[in-house]
């Protein structure tokens, strides 16, 4: 039950393999107890879900790994390395996409690179490469407002990976994004998983999104917030995009988490 | 298309003369002239030069008031939006000297600083300060927190923050507290030369009243009037030049 233990009876190749280490973090808000003793590991080049129900701590844990919270006691280590606050290891990705209104798209994705010093240039090629991957080239010089809010999101995923962190932090990046894009973007995910070498950190409400993209997911229960479960798909991910919705493990997984979630939904 | 709103303007424009020329015919009243008359004596008083000269003596009160309003405005605003501290220092001065009734208060400060430039750049300041801290104070401190978020998980510095989001963030409500400050300065400016000396316009419209020359003292306004307008679409120019991107919604919206 205690996800310390879990975590100690992790064979030693998983234990050094992980890119974040979360070390018995708590968080208080006054009275108020966020997350009482959390422990988790992130697995160095995959993708880890945070899942639970609303009010559970998630974004909590995440601003916290990410150095934008302090926690009130307990470690975040990545790759070894204490963190004390925002790093140029991590990048974010807001739920609300947190774009500057009055900048255009390429200064919106170059905005990261332009506040580490980058000359114009340089971040503008940089910007260029990520806008083109993302699939936005020709909307460069186009504010926020004009881009639909699936777009507005790529922006904001081009704007993280163009930092060129080791970890991507997403806070419920497609929340706020339309069903049709969502579809595109999940499958988007699992290609930058698999064709970037990096760690990704995803919070989600959505079972079957968490399911789809996950390598590892770890599911959150409130008040105070603490890991539960940890599951690991396997056998799906390896297949196609368009066969992982049809896996039987895939559907037998959601089932299992409604299962143990049902009862937190007020 | 593109000529639509120029096409309202000037209907607008039109509407309104015209009501002021059939008022000034009925006539209201004998010290009411027509819109006719009010743009012969404008003309005349353009022909002559008055108007110039007057304006170079209005123009001085107006111009450092203003000048030191927004400037010293925006500043004091950015800082009580900052900082929670300096918000219970300096928030009740501007919200007694936006309150307070200032036609009571130029005998004191006559007093105490003479009837020259000084007390009439007060007077600017008094009414044009206080709305352009206020506003610049709760916009900056209604800046969306996940930008702000967003700057400090890309590693911005507090001052990377404050000029390269807080700021333009705030942009649009710091224009518009500049926009009503400096109305509010054009009036101060006149009251000033109506209540302590008459120079300048004030002059022009005191004089021109005491010798039953209204035409003369409505075109005194009215040009007054027609600087304030030019000089907010100048304003607003200059904002839509620096914040392009705000100029139409939000990514919010």
């Amino acid at each position: 039950m205690s996800q310390t233990s879990d975590a100690l009876e992790m064979p030693a190749p998983v234990e050094t393999d992980s890119a974040v280490s979360v070390r018995n973090v708590s968080k208080n808000y006054g009275t108020v107890e966020a997350l009482r003793d959390l422990s988790l590991e992130f697995p160095r080049g995959q993708l880890t879900s945070l899942l639970g129900p609303s009010g559970c701590g998630k974004t909590t844990l995440l601003k916290i790994i990410a150095g934008l919270l302090e926690p009130t006691s307990g470690e975040i280590e990545i790759e070894g390395k204490r963190v004390t606050g925002p790093g140029p290891d991590r990048a974010f990705v807001f739920q609300d996409f947190a774009l500057l209104p009055w900048a255009s798209v390429i200064r919106n994705v170059a905005f990261g690179l332009e506040l580490r010093g980058v000359a114009k240039s340089e971040r503008e090629a940089i910007a260029e490469k990520y806008i083109n991957d993302v699939g936005l080239s020709g909307f460069e010089k186009a504010y926020p407002h004009e881009l639909s809010g699936g777009m507005r999101q790529r922006v904001g995923l081009a704007r993280a990976l163009s930092v060129d962190a080791q970890v991507l932090l997403l806070d419920e990046p497609f929340s706020a994004v339309d069903e049709q894009n969502r579809r595109k973007f999940q499958e988007d995910m699992l290609e930058l998983v698999r064709n970037e070498n990096k760690t990704f950190i995803f919070v989600t409400h959505s079972i079957e999104e968490a399911v789809y993209v996950s390598d590892q997911i770890a599911i959150l229960l409130p008040r105070p917030s603490r890991v539960s479960e940890i599951i690991r798909p396997t056998s799906f991910r390896g297949t196609d995009v368009e066969n992982i919705r049809r896996s039987p493990e895939y559907l037998d997984i959601v089932d299992q988490i409604w299962a143990s979630l049902r009862n937190y939904v007020e | 298309m593109i000529h639509r709103p120029l096409a309202l303007k000037l209907l607008s424009a039109f509407i309104v003369f015209g009501a002021w020329e059939i008022a000034g015919r009925v006539p209201v009243s004998f010290a009411f002239p027509t819109f006719i008359e009010s743009m012969q004596a404008l003309f005349r008083l353009t022909i002559e030069g008055t108007i110039f000269t007057a304006y170079a003596e209005t123009l001085k009160p107006l111009v450092v008031g203003v000048s030191i309003s927004a400037f010293f405005g925006i500043g004091i605003g950015l800082w009580v939006g900052l900082s929670q501290r300096f918000e219970w220092l300096f928030s009740p001065i501007f919200i007694v000297m936006q309150a307070a009734p200032l036609a009571a208060l130029i005998p004191i400060l006559v007093m105490a600083y003479g009837i020259g430039l000084t007390s009439k750049v007060f007077v600017v300041c008094i009414m044009a300060m206080p709305v352009i801290v206020l506003n610049t104070a709760s916009a900056v401190r209604n800046t969306p927190a996940s930008i702000k978020d967003m700057g400090k998980s890309f590693l911005a510095t507090d001052r990377d923050i404050v000029l390269k989001i807080v700021i333009p963030a705030a942009s649009p409500v710091i224009f518009s507290g500049l926009r009503l400050g400096i109305s509010a300065g054009f009036i101060g400016a006149i009251l000033s030369e109506l209540k302590i000396t008459p120079t300048g316009v004030g002059d022009i419209i005191t004089y021109s009243r005491s010798i039953a020359d209204y035409p003369s003292m409505y075109a005194a306004i009215f040009s007054i009037i027609v600087l304030a307008v030019l000089f907010l679409n100048l304003l607003e120019r200059i904002e839509n030049f620096l914040f392009e991107g705000n100029n139409r919604g939000y990514v919010s919206d």
